[in-house]
């Protein structure tokens, strides 16, 4: 039995001790969100916070998570029907083609932002190293731009 | 009385986003649910189009998502002869068991070749005017006016002379019972309002947010979850599993076997996984054991001199030509097979009963996934449910073969329950339908005064048709394979021929993002800056020579080079390359801007591209899929090779087989020139340009030609 504390919920989950968050996230508590990509950190189409940290979740062994809280896609908006500033901007800008990685995506960015709250286009450069198939990059590069103006601005998303 | 159909809905959708994910979904819901939903009751006016009582109009899409835009473009065809309000239009998937059941009213399904729009356009069009003239005549009818005083705009109907109104949501109870006209009007292009602006995608606010609309997020009662291993070799077959280490694994339903399949069922997807890892399984490899990329090579190698080629397209005397040329130029070019890599792996989830089978798809085809649901679950096709998902990426893999369908229908049958299959994507890189190898030897011969007179073009390598469809063979061969080079070849050479040696491998090959044009715009435009080298010409110059009696393409090249600036000084160190090439009914003209890095790697820095694709239904879309053939394009001529070794793929995962990141894409400007009259194709035309414009802008910078595929292997800093 594991404790988890996932978008501010506590879940208890019998499940075995090496099983990645990942799939603990998506076959045990129905959080289809996060995706699965590729099992080996490569892609980032399963990152997830933990504690605000982005964390590559396929790779990720639930008992090495402990009492870290950990936030989805789904628990990222502040809540109802509101969006987080990323994907207000990802909405606004049109950034998802076939949309598979961007919940990944999304994630990594949102924490990156946190990191760096004006990022410059090296900083984006070097930070996110998810993999789109669909090369939507021009889009996210443009909508990371943006979505770091919302938070400047203190703009709510709409 | 009601004309709407029973359909089995995807009510999930719906359903499982009001419950943030963690709702179980529950099966074959009947269209008639929709009614207990928040929408309301619906009226099917014709069978693409349903309205709602308070204006929200439906629009059926036959077509599969799998990126390219299509919900969005092919709703907007509808809207724009319907006269509704953009922003009140909603997208669905239409069933494909329902299109079998009404006599194929959505026509085929089928979503490949760049063709969605041009083969939809006509019958979507009709289908909003017919549903707005019975607005109209429904309307007319309950004010007692002639039908032709009313108008209707923006999803209201008015009578011009009074001024009275009735929204569509208002009247489409009514609508519903009038007989369609048997013939309707259309705009002319210069009338269209919504057709060729950009419009925000229907599907992007599920995608910002998580919602479960892919295949792999289904989840269901009861439902397993399994993971295959197939056989490494190409087309070796299963002898025995040893399954003694899974008595101590917890979870584990059962192991379901078949002759080219061993697939593990448990009740999570990562037991699954352990357990087909655990599994000891012995393989017949057969002939194929033996295969190599050396051997292939050798292979095709043989067929550029040998003497069974096929010629597709012949113009004049290309070896009368060549004797008597001037000057000679020749080369040779390969490249290697590619993986589709689609970022959501292989999976189906299906359910299977005595007397029905069930299953939801990531699927290009869905009356092909129904066909082979029915074949593997040994019922008629009548029988068979197919739920058509959001794709996370297609670019050809999921559609011709639909093998997840086969398997996860063969192994729900075994299992009793609901089963989700998800490949590995170790499976998914080892176990694709590769975008066939090739090879080509390509002779000139140039006049004295550098004006070209002979082009003879000798292909080798394997043939997707043969594997596919080979009575589509004409006169014993692949035109197919000879995409971009026969009567699609825009120069004017008096002297040509393009031939086809064919050599086939055991390894399974299929439709990869711009198929066959892929390789031969590589093969074509790369030599055609050799000739233009040859002839001391600049190469824009050269193509334009080649290109005086084709008005359309020189457009387009022109749209390329003036808005790239060619011939206009660069940065230090960026040098340019061009290329032009006619694919999926469009053209597509690319400039590109790269430099040598200090490890000796290409970097591209700006891709402009141009292209005319007639209409243009959603400007946005265009420039979407431009960017993102570019991405495509350019990840295959970076790093992509899938290399054969013993019969089976050397590559596994994105650490060898490399995918492009944020931080290698190019500024990409798309310029689209709205040529109008024809449908053109977008997803995939801006693929062949970009390999050749790369490899000639990597010639400028460093005077080595690049013959081959990808540039990881070569090393352009001794250049």
């Amino acid at each position: 039995m594991a404790r988890l504390t996932v978008n501010g919920e506590s879940h208890e989950v019998d499940v075995d001790p090496d099983m990645p968050l990942l799939w603990v996230l998506r076959d045990t508590l129905g959080l289809v969100g996060t995706k699965f990509g590729c099992g080996v950190a490569q892609c980032g189409a399963c990152t997830v916070h933990v504690d605000g940290k982005p964390v590559r979740s396929c790779s990720l062994p639930v008992s090495a998570v402990g009492t870290s809280a950990i936030t989805t896609i789904e628990g990222l908006a502040p809540g109802g029907d509101a969006l987080h500033p990323v994907q207000a901007a990802w909405l606004e800008l049109g950034v998802p083609q076939c949309g598979y990685c961007q919940s990944g995506m999304i994630m990594a960015v949102a924490a990156f932002l946190k990191e760096k709250p004006a990022p410059s286009d090296a900083d984006i450069d070097a930070a996110v190293t998810n993999i789109c198939r669909c090369g939507t990059y021009q889009r996210i590069r443009a909508a990371i731009h943006a979505a770091a103006g919302l938070r400047v601005s203190g703009m709510k998303s709409p | 009385m009601s004309r709407r159909p029973h359909i089995h809905r995807r009510a999930f959708l719906a359903g499982i986003a009001a419950s943030g994910g963690a709702l179980t979904l529950s099966f074959d819901i009947p269209f008639g649910a929709r009614a207990a939903r928040a929408l309301g009751s619906g009226v099917e006016i014709t069978a693409w189009i349903v309205i709602e009582p308070d204006d929200t109009v439906i629009i059926r899409v036959a077509k599969s998502e799998m990126g390219q835009g299509g919900f969005t473009a092919l709703p907007m065809l509808v809207a724009e002869e319907l006269e509704c309000d953009w922003s009140k239009v909603k997208a669905e998937f239409a069933p494909p068991h329902e299109n079998r059941r009404r006599n194929r009213v959505w026509g085929n399904m089928s979503t490949g070749a760049s063709r969605s729009i041009a083969t939809s356009q006509n019958d979507l069009r009709r289908a909003g005017a017919t549903a707005r003239e019975m607005l109209i005549a429904a309307a007319a009818a309950r004010w007692n006016v002639p039908g032709s005083e009313c108008t209707a705009a923006s999803s209201i109907i008015t009578h011009v002379p009074s001024g009275r109104t009735v929204t569509f949501g208002g009247i489409a109870a009514a609508a519903a019972k009038v007989a369609p006209p048997a013939k309707v009007a259309l705009k002319d292009p210069k009338d269209w309002n919504l057709i060729g602006t950009s419009q925000r995608r229907l599907d992007v606010a599920d995608k910002v947010t998580g919602k479960p609309i892919y295949a792999i997020d289904v989840r269901l009662p009861e439902m397993l979850y399994a993971t295959i291993v197939q056989c490494p070799v190409f087309k070796g077959t299963l002898k025995a599993v040893d399954d003694s280490a899974l008595v101590q694994m917890k979870g584990i339903h059962r192991v379901v076997k078949h002759q080219d399949f061993v697939a593990v069922v448990a009740d999570n997807w990562w037991r699954a996984k352990k357990a087909a890892e655990a599994l000891l399984v012995t393989w017949d490899f057969g002939d194929g054991a033996g295969v190599s990329s050396g051997t292939i090579r050798a292979s095709l190698h043989e067929g550029l001199g040998a003497n069974d080629a096929r010629a597709g397209r012949t113009d004049g005397d290309v070896d009368r030509a060549l004797a008597q040329a001037a000057k000679r130029v020749e080369a040779d070019y390969e490249v290697p097979f590619l993986a589709h890599a689609t970022m959501e792996p292989q999976n189906c989830t299906a359910h299977v009963t005595a007397d029905k089978v069930e299953v939801w798809a990531p699927t290009q085809d869905g009356e092909t996934a129904l066909a082979v649901a029915a074949d593997a679950a040994g019922l008629p096709a009548g029988k068979v449910v197919v739920h058509k998902m959001m794709l996370g990426g297609g670019f050809g893999r999921r559609g011709i073969f639909q093998d997840f369908v086969r398997q996860a229908v063969l192994i729900a049958k075994e299992v009793g329950r609901p089963v989700k299959l998800v490949w590995t994507r170790e499976e998914d890189t080892r176990h694709g339908f590769y975008r066939p190898v090739a090879a080509a030897r390509m002779t000139a011969g140039l006049g004295a005064d550098g004006t070209l007179s002979a082009l003879k073009i000798r292909t080798s390598g394997q043939s997707i048709i043969a594997a596919v469809s080979p009575r589509v063979m004409r006169f014993g061969v692949d035109r197919n394979f000879l995409q971009g080079l026969l009567e699609d070849m825009p120069y004017d050479v008096p002297n040509y021929l393009v031939d086809f040696a064919m050599r086939n491998t055991h390894v399974p090959v299929g439709v990869w993002r711009s198929v066959n044009h892929s390789q031969n715009a590589f093969f074509k435009e790369c030599f055609v800056d050799e000739m233009a080298h040859a002839a001391g010409a600049d190469p824009y110059a050269f193509r334009r020579k080649l290109l005086d009696k084709k008005p359309q393409q020189l457009a387009v090249l022109d749209a390329a080079a003036k808005n790239a600036g060619w011939g206009s000084p660069t940065p230090a160190g960026v040098f340019r390359g061009i290329a032009i090439h006619d694919s999926q009914s469009s053209i597509c003209a690319q400039v590109i801007e790269a430099s040598i890095d200090h490890n000796g790697q290409a970097r591209v820095h700006r891709v402009v591209s141009a292209i005319d694709a007639g209409h243009v239904v959603n400007p946005r879309t265009v420039e979407m899929q431009t960017e993102s053939a570019i991405a495509y394009g350019l990840t295959a001529a970076l790093y992509g090779e899938i290399n054969i070794k013993d019969g089976r793929v050397a590559q596994s995962n994105f650490h060898d087989y490399r995918m492009l990141r944020l931080a290698e894409m190019p500024l990409v400007e798309t310029v689209i020139l709205q040529s109008g009259g024809f449908w053109g194709g977008v997803g995939e035309t801006p693929v062949p340009p970009l390999a050749p414009a790369l490899c000639n802008a990597i010639f400028a910078a460093t005077g080595k030609r690049i013959r081959s595929l990808p540039l990881k292997n070569h090393d352009l800093r001794n250049a």
